[in-house]
């Protein structure tokens, strides 16, 4: 499935009381009050999931999977993001997870652990041969990946077209699964427990891939009070449990394992959306050329402060920084086998990372240039002081709004106030004006 | 009919690293809010960014206005600052008088000047020693 106007986030207008918090949060200024109500625009938003933080009244609502919605499949793959075994206090490893997961109605529960190797390895043999312009941008944050879509379009070509641990995890899972039941591919169904919505944007339009290898995510948020009970019961029965996951792979819950021939110093590690949107303005004028590659995360803790996280993400951090060091540190890929599938493409994006520009102001250069003549007009006469309070984030955002025709000039409550005390000065002195003549009478 | 005409100004201050590179980026993003190509886009940008900061670096004040019209996006910036002595020298490729603070900045390779003329269609610069230097730059829409 495919939908290039695809969309992980909802507005609900019963649920929305028209407060301006998700408005002063979106990154990409796409996010409008209109009618006392938060409306998207679809073609500015990059599902980075800021609006569902700071949504007091949880009126914005991520489309991931209900987990009851995920029987009805031949045979269902759970693949936890790394982020989701730091979510549980106490003692819970990764291994006690996958087994909750497995008993609570998923076939199987795999790992991300042998994909991040492999992620890491492929990405080292990609830099061996890569001999175009730097920095390459990395692509695992499907926000990220819509931010350069849309706002930089000609960076799409400097992001790395290296697919994502949770891709090659999917696709893996899913070959093993039909190998060990003897049921078709498609029969398969693979689950993503995401920490974020906008993992659900590249399952139904994946950048630089005809198909994801995922079907489905659920949302970290939505699985835990199912999975917390479970988890204990796993723990009570002393079952032994198999300890599949890796050191390296609980790292990427909040960055990426990059192999050791990226130097650190050759390397920026970005996380957070206002500092992606300054790296990236910054590789845009062409200013960060002597260094290799720039990993950016739209999220300020990485995936575990994911929109769709339960724990605080510096808790969930440390303990994953814990089961770092309890877990093996082992490689887990072969080194030949690794080449071998490389040169075969099979750690590659298939199609190159298209661009997404939103529309402009007009359709030809001359309606363009009237209309932003008229923009700049109604911008000088607004108060710069970018309250929302009209229902766009700024002022400059509500003059092109203004020049749409989408609000309404009389919409800026700071004007209407200036104009009302003119009026009531004007009335007084018309007042006074009368007052004195009244006197002069009856003098 | 090429009447139309959009125009804008900055003001750009002097030393003022802080806020450098910000009249250049409204510059592209206005461009791409008028739906003009990539390209061309990439071209004036490029050229906004380096005027801008040669500016920053070298001026007290600039003016610098974009004007798009249907047929060209023009680029002018007039600063008072100390003004360029010799213009032959300054347009060639890797000739800089930028400071050692400068250069530690990443700046200094002396391609701006060159730079903005690699991307423009159309290119003038005059200047008047301590008094400052106008340049004008011009990249065509068709």
């Amino acid at each position: 499935m495919t939908d290039a106007h695809y969309h992980s986030i909802r507005f609900d207008a019963s649920a929305c009381h028209g407060c301006m918090a998700c408005l002063r949060v979106c990154p990409t200024q796409a996010i409008r009050v209109r009618r006392g109500h938060a409306v998207m625009i679809e073609d500015r938003c990059i599902d980075c999931g800021e609006c569902i933080k700071v949504c007091a009244k949880n009126a914005v609502v991520p489309l991931t999977a209900s987990p009851s919605g995920l029987g009805g499949y031949d045979y269902t793959v759970a693949i936890p993001s790394p982020a989701l075994y730091t979510q549980f206090d106490g003692e819970v490893t990764p291994g006690t997870i996958l087994q909750a997961l497995r008993n609570s109605g998923f076939d199987e529960a795999a790992t991300l652990s042998w994909s991040c190797g492999a992620v890491t390895h492929a990405i080292e043999l990609y830099f061996a041969e890569y001999r175009g312009p730097g920095p390459l941008i990395s692509s695992f944050c499907p926000s990220v990946v819509r931010l350069v879509q849309i706002k930089y379009p000609e960076l799409v070509d400097q992001l790395l077209p290296v697919l994502s641990p949770r891709e090659v995890a999917a696709r893996e899972a899913k070959r093993k699964a039909a190998a060990d039941t003897g049921l078709p591919l498609d029969r398969v169904h693979a689950v993503y427990v995401t920490p974020c919505p906008a993992k659900m944007v590249s399952i139904v339009d994946h950048p630089g891939m005809e198909a994801s290898y995922i079907d489905s995510a659920v949302g970290i948020s939505d699985l835990f009070p199912l999975l917390a009970p479970v988890i204990r019961e796993v723990q009570t029965s002393h079952a032994k449990v198999p300890e599949t996951e890796t050191a390296a792979g609980l790292g990427w819950a909040f960055s990426i394992n990059l192999p050791s021939t990226l130097p650190a110093e050759d390397t920026l590690s970005v996380w957070g959306l206002p500092n992606v949107l300054r790296i990236l303005d910054d590789i845009d004028k062409g200013k960060l050329q002597r260094y290799t590659f720039v990993e950016c995360h739209a999220c300020f803790e990485g995936c575990v402060s994911g929109a769709l996280t339960v724990e605080n993400p510096y808790v969930a951090r440390a303990r994953a920084l814990r089961l770092q060091q309890s877990l093996p540190k082992r490689d887990l890929v072969d080194a030949a086998e690794m080449r071998a599938r490389h040169e075969r493409g099979e750690f590659r994006t298939t199609v190159p990372f298209a661009v997404r520009p939103p529309s402009p102001l007009g359709r030809d250069i001359v309606t363009a240039i009237a209309r932003m003549q008229e923009r700049d007009g109604i911008a000088a006469g607004l108060p710069g002081i970018d309250c929302g309070a009209c229902g766009s984030p700024t002022c400059a955002t509500f003059a092109e709004d203004v020049v749409m025709g989408e609000a309404e000039q009389a919409q800026c409550v700071v004007l209407r106030q200036g104009q009302l005390e003119e009026q009531l000065a004007r009335l007084a002195a018309q007042g006074a004006a009368a007052t004195q003549e009244r006197g002069r009478e009856i003098r | 009919m090429t009447e139309a005409e959009f125009v804008r100004a900055y003001e750009i201050v002097g030393a003022d690293f802080t806020n450098a590179g910000r009249a250049s980026t409204s510059i592209k993003e206005t461009l791409k809010n008028m739906g003009l190509a990539s390209a061309l886009i990439r071209r004036v940008a490029i050229a906004a960014y380096e005027a801008e900061m040669n500016t920053v670096m070298y001026a007290r004040r600039a003016t610098m206005t974009l004007h798009v019209t249907p047929a060209d996006v023009t680029i002018d910036v007039q600063d008072e600052g100390p003004g360029i002595p010799d213009i032959q020298l300054a347009m060639q490729e890797g000739y800089s008088t930028a400071t050692a603070a400068m250069r530690e900045m990443g700046f200094g390779a002396g391609m701006g000047l060159p730079n903005i003329r690699r991307n423009a269609d159309q290119f003038a610069i005059t200047s008047e020693v301590n008094r400052g230097t106008a340049l004008v730059m011009t990249v065509h829409v068709g």
